[in-house]
């Protein structure tokens, strides 16, 4: 399932979208950014609540598929700037963490 | 030896917001070098742990990274504050950042641990009032 799919059947709000046809392979939740640093994967969802500059560089140093932003998570223009400067797929929703999640699982499980 | 990559960058403490500018450079120029991907992430991953320590806690620093056909390594000097004990530190979970940078996401005390998990040596020197010395290397297949 690319990102972009995986955008629809979510209904995800796109921040920005660099690179649509990135193929997703599963699914991170978590918003200390050190753990996520060390444990989040490549091709990853990862689903958040945060939105500082911070979590722009987190999602290209584990090169994970998007970022989803919970809760109607507001980054700042300059956060969004970012993603597009580094190709990450920033959406966000107004489902919480545990939805989304839910939603990724649901739709990525055989 | 000889080297193939050396990148050197002064790293900003004044400026939280522009932390991991210089790791994803490695990162990116370790890429044009057609390094395996998950040597990428692990040095990617130790360096921006230091790169966020040395804003922090240190009012900034140096960091090189040095690259030759066998071994990718790290260093990174400040002249912070130096830290007092070096086990508690390397504990998972202990920290001393304060409330404002734990409310942007770090803090969680994962720093120190995560670089020695990710890399296949950490040496870390530090002195109080003086400084911290951190050499971290990750050994490429060969």
């Amino acid at each position: 399932m690319t990102v972009n799919e995986l955008a629809t059947a979510l209904a995800l709000t796109p921040l920005c979208a660099p690179e649509p046809d990135r193929p997703v392979t599963g699914g991170y939740c978590g918003d200390l950014l050190s753990w996520v640093m060390g444990r989040a994967k490549s091709g990853q969802a990862w689903v958040t609540i945060m939105t500082n500059i911070n979590v722009a560089a987190v999602a290209a140093l584990t090169d994970v598929a998007c970022v989803i932003l919970a809760e109607d998570s507001k980054p700042e223009e300059s956060v969004v700037e970012k993603a597009k400067e580094e190709g990450i797929n920033l959406f966000t929703s107004p489902q919480d963490s545990f939805s989304l999640c839910a939603g990724v699982d649901r739709l990525l499980r055989p | 030896m000889s080297e193939a990559l050396h990148l050197h960058f002064d790293v900003d403490g004044e400026n939280f917001t522009s932390a991991g500018e210089a790791s994803v450079q490695v990162k990116k120029a370790l890429r044009q070098m057609g390094c395996p991907p998950e040597i990428i992430r692990r040095v990617s991953i130790a360096m921006y742990e230091g790169e966020i320590n040395m804003v922090i806690h240190a009012g900034g620093g140096k960091a090189d990274v040095y690259m030759d056909s066998r071994t990718i390594r790290i260093l990174l000097a400040d002249t912070g504050p130096g830290i007092a004990d070096i086990a508690l530190a390397m504990q998972e979970g202990y920290s001393t950042a304060p409330d404002n940078i734990r409310s942007l996401g770090f803090g969680a005390g994962m720093g120190l641990p995560n670089m020695k998990r990710y890399t296949d040596r950490m040496d870390l020197q530090s002195t109080v009032g003086k400084g911290t010395t951190i050499t971290m290397e990750i050994d490429l297949p060969q």
